[in-house]
């Protein structure tokens, strides 16, 4: 099988999961590229992540309500689910509907939240907003239920259409006005949770939508220039129409399927630095009538897509998942496993709470002196463990290319192992010599695992692998 | 104005999980005191007596020394307004200084913009614990962020000790700065380079320090001596931060035992921390602010306390005027809200003070508008 093959298997592995071993690019390899799309897009086709034996270990899983007990959670699903679209998905719109446990208390809401988008993420935009928009974690963490049909609160009006559907503006131009806002608000009075999200003083039950029609606004309503006696429902259909909700998704899923894009709010006044990668999205959006499924196909069968390797810097999720894939080491329930989901907390992720509404700043601001030590030292770590089935893997099929590796034979084949990394021609040479310096590496002999673990460990600690 | 030559520095100790205040400080003649304290009630003729109306829980001795020499001052009855009983919430709002609106810049990463706005040290803030506080976040602004000092690098978790150098030494190739390719990877090149340069200076500052000093144990107690080991290693840091064990003061339940060790550990600490800097005639140019989230809930729940609002902050130090700040909140049923403290001071006055009468710095951008200051540098 061609080396190419591999190296673009493990640029979708990467993006549209948390990467994988060798064994398993070659293996979709085989299968090829485009039918190893169309697995990925079509989760529900794969068995779902197998609980039974965990829950046995993690009894805690049962009922999780606590953040860390969410985040180990996520991390194994992430790193162990069959169906890698569904948790890359499921990342994805979490970190555009932010709904934080510093406000909502009630981690156990905010993972029914995380189920939702497991399950419509791919689908249709209008009923995933719909969810969203009856969602109580949501509801609660914009203050949904205080907006009354004779003083409404404007927060959660505001944020659908600036954060979670069209944006500012576009072009340069406003996408709504401060009466849209308004509008949009009035249109979802009534919208509310029974049982208040917080523990206190009501104990730990889950919350319920609840549409209290006594509370809604029944009067008309003018909306983007539409006039009717809009409900929230209605409000979700004339968004879904607007050029401004294809522009708006189809920039987050280039931001986080393709590569870096300048922050949000900068996205009015900021073209997309690939307009034709844009604009072939935005008619997907149309004309499949607002399938994320259906963009997602154009992207990855795209050649903006498979060129765009290593533009976009990893998120600490991406770190820690997309390492323990590659080590093998979680895939059994296991003691350490909370202590490894804590890293990405430790990088700046805190999985169930991010900082604000607006999500997690990407791209190069994932990283300062501070962050960038937890991912060297974390990575350094565990591709230096030669116990792991992942590393042992690894020294074994170099060790089977012969009894004597070259110090390049040893460089590539460890970027090979690690899903095809390339490096810029500086790190390269400095590898290469650091490399050199030892000789060749003798397969057979005590030292070679060791060898093996210390070029992975060079490999990791390079700017480059801080990139997907 | 500081009148210090040398720079000012601000250490913040952060009680996490919410300090009952109403058993630190302790309204001990109070009747209404003995009333809502049925179980969770230090007895009168244990409290350290400050005057006729309040005093020190029992644990306290040796800020009640520090207290007695006029180092400490008490921040009485502070917090915000609509106050939020949620841990991380509250937290949050103390981090950034924005009760209304969910905000991502804290107020410790905006005075280090300003502190440093060349950022010609990599270390002018530190932070001792893994993850970095959001007080001390803002973009662009370097924090190390140190979870074990005598460890503490890049790269570190390497065991071997050739094989580690050999990686350290590559990594320092490989990261110096080279342009041209790209902004993504030389923001990295230099992100590391920040990151290796303050490895390499921190690394330097237990081999300076010797202590007659003995710390307890615990976290608090190390990192409270790290502290001390940085600053007296002159390595130009003007913002230290650390935080007690997560959600440690959450005393819901068995407080009486846990809340007298929790004072215990951080009092004897404290004078710990304050005898070291003594000691090596550093203790002129730092403060300390000692602060938690919120108060306890004013009547107890049979063997803890609830989430409260209004609680008690401590600064300490040589700069600092002892003494009692703002007033004791009233325990008068009418006068409480919703069960708790309510509040007379806000929390960004006591940050303004600090920020312009200790860092010599303009507070108002940094915490979102005037508030009144206290009177204790």
């Amino acid at each position: 099988m061609a080396g190419t093959d591999i190296a673009l298997m493990a640029h979708l592995m990467r993006r549209a999961g948390f990467g994988a071993s060798y064994e398993e690019l070659e293996r979709r390899a085989a299968v090829g590229y485009e039918a190893t799309v169309e697995e990925l897009l079509n989760p529900e086709q794969q068995p779902p992540l197998e609980m039974d034996v965990l829950l046995r270990h993690f009894v805690d899983w049962k009922q999780i309500n606590g953040l860390e007990t969410n985040q180990a959670h996520w991390t194994y699903r992430m790193v162990n689910s069959p169906r890698p679209l569904e948790e890359k998905i499921c990342l994805f719109w979490h970190g555009i509907f932010c709904v934080g446990d510093s406000k909502c208390m009630n981690g156990r809401q905010i993972l029914l939240q995380l189920n939702k988008f497991r399950e419509h993420g791919l689908g249709n935009l209008p009923t995933l907003l719909l969810e969203l928009a009856s969602d109580p974690a949501m509801v609660y963490y914009l203050d949904n239920q205080m907006s009354h049909k004779d003083a409404i609160n404007e927060n959660w009006g505001r944020e659908l259409l600036e954060l979670f559907s069209m944006g500012v503006g576009m072009d340069g131009q406003p996408n709504y006005s401060e009466d849209d806002v308004k509008e949009c608000a009035r249109a979802f009075t009534g919208w509310t949770v029974g049982n208040a999200i917080p523990r206190y003083p009501f104990g730990r039950h889950e919350a319920l939508f609840l549409y209290n029609p006594r509370d809604h606004d029944d009067e008309d309503k003018t909306f983007l220039g539409e006039t009717g006696n809009w409900n929230g429902e209605d409000i979700i259909d004339i968004i879904s129409r607007q050029k401004a909700t294809a522009r708006f998704v189809s920039r987050h899923l280039y931001n986080f399927f393709v590569a870096d894009e300048p922050q949000v709010p900068a996205w009015q006044n900021t073209p997309p630095r690939d307009m034709e990668a844009i604009k072939l999205l935005e008619e997907e959006y149309f004309r499949s009538g607002f399938e994320i499924r259906s963009m997602l196909r154009v992207l990855f069968n795209s050649d903006f897509f498979k060129n765009a390797r290593f533009a976009k810097v990893k998120s600490p999720a991406e770190v820690v998942a997309g390492t323990l894939k590659l080590t093998g080491e979680y895939t059994r329930p296991k003691p350490g496993l909370y202590e490894v989901a804590q890293e990405i907390r430790y990088m700046g992720q805190d999985l169930l709470n991010p900082p604000t509404v607006e999500g997690w700043h990407t791209g190069t601001e994932w990283i300062d002196s501070g962050t960038l030590v937890e991912r060297l030292n974390f990575a350094a770590a565990q591709v230096g463990d030669t116990d792991t089935p992942g590393v042992q893997s690894i020294i074994a099929r170099l060790g089977e290319e012969g009894q004597s590796l070259t110090p390049e034979r040893l460089v590539e084949g460890c970027l090979e192992m690690l899903g095809h990394y390339q490096l810029t021609d500086d790190t390269y040479a400095m590898i290469l010599g650091q490399a050199q310096q030892r000789g060749p590496a003798e397969t057979a002999s005590d030292d070679f695992s060791e060898r093996v673990a210390q070029m992975l460990q060079f490999i990791v600690s390079t700017q480059e692998y801080q990139f997907t | 104005m500081t009148s210090t030559k040398k720079d000012p520095v601000l250490v913040v100790l952060q009680l996490s999980g919410g300090n009952d205040g109403l058993n630190t400080v302790i309204p001990y003649t109070n009747p209404r005191y003995f009333d809502n304290r049925p179980n969770v009630r230090i007895p009168e003729d244990q409290v350290l007596p400050i005057n006729d109306e309040i005093g020190f829980n029992p644990n306290m001795g040796e800020l009640k020394e520090l207290y007695d020499q006029g180092k400490v001052a008490v921040i009485q009855g502070i917090g915000y307004p609509t106050p939020n009983r949620s841990h991380f919430r509250s937290m949050d709002i103390w981090h950034t200084c924005e009760p209304e609106k969910i905000a991502d810049e804290g107020w410790l990463g905006r005075a280090l913009r300003d502190l440093d706005p060349n950022k010609d040290n990599v270390l002018t803030g530190v932070n001792f614990g893994r993850g970095v506080p959001r007080a001390l976040v803002a973009p662009g602004v370097p924090v190390a962020s140190v979870g074990n000092l005598e460890t503490y690098g890049v790269l570190t978790t390497i065991e071997q000790e050739t094989r580690r150098d050999e990686a350290i030494d590559l990594f320092s190739r490989m990261y110096s700065p080279a342009m041209g390719r790209g902004n993504a990877l030389e923001y990295l090149s230099q992100t590391g380079m920040d990151a290796l340069q303050g490895a390499d200076i921190l690394a330097t500052a237990p081999a300076q320090y010797s202590s007659t000093i003995e710390y307890g144990g615990g976290s608090v107690a190390q990192y409270m001596r790290n502290i001390a080991q940085v600053h007296c290693a002159n390595l130009g840091t003007r913002v230290f931060y650390t935080t007690a064990p997560y959600n440690s003061f959450d005393t819901h339940a068995t407080q009486m035992a846990a809340h007298s060790k929790l004072w215990t550990d951080v009092s004897r600490t404290v004078n710990d921390f304050y005898q070291d800097l003594k000691e090596h005639n550093a203790s002129d140019n730092v403060v300390l602010l000692v602060f938690t989230e919120f108060g306890r809930r004013v009547h107890d729940n049979g063997s803890g306390t609830d989430h409260g609002s209004g609680g008690a902050a401590f600064v300490i130090g040589d700069p600092v005027k002892g003494g009692l700040y703002a007033e004791y909140p009233s325990l008068d049923d009418d006068k409480l809200l919703e069960g708790d403290l309510h509040y007379n001071n806000d929390f960004r006055g006591l940050y303004s003070t600090l920020l312009e009468d200790w860092l010599g710095l303009d507070a108002q951008p940094i915490v979102n508008g005037n508030f009144e200051k206290l009177g204790f540098i």
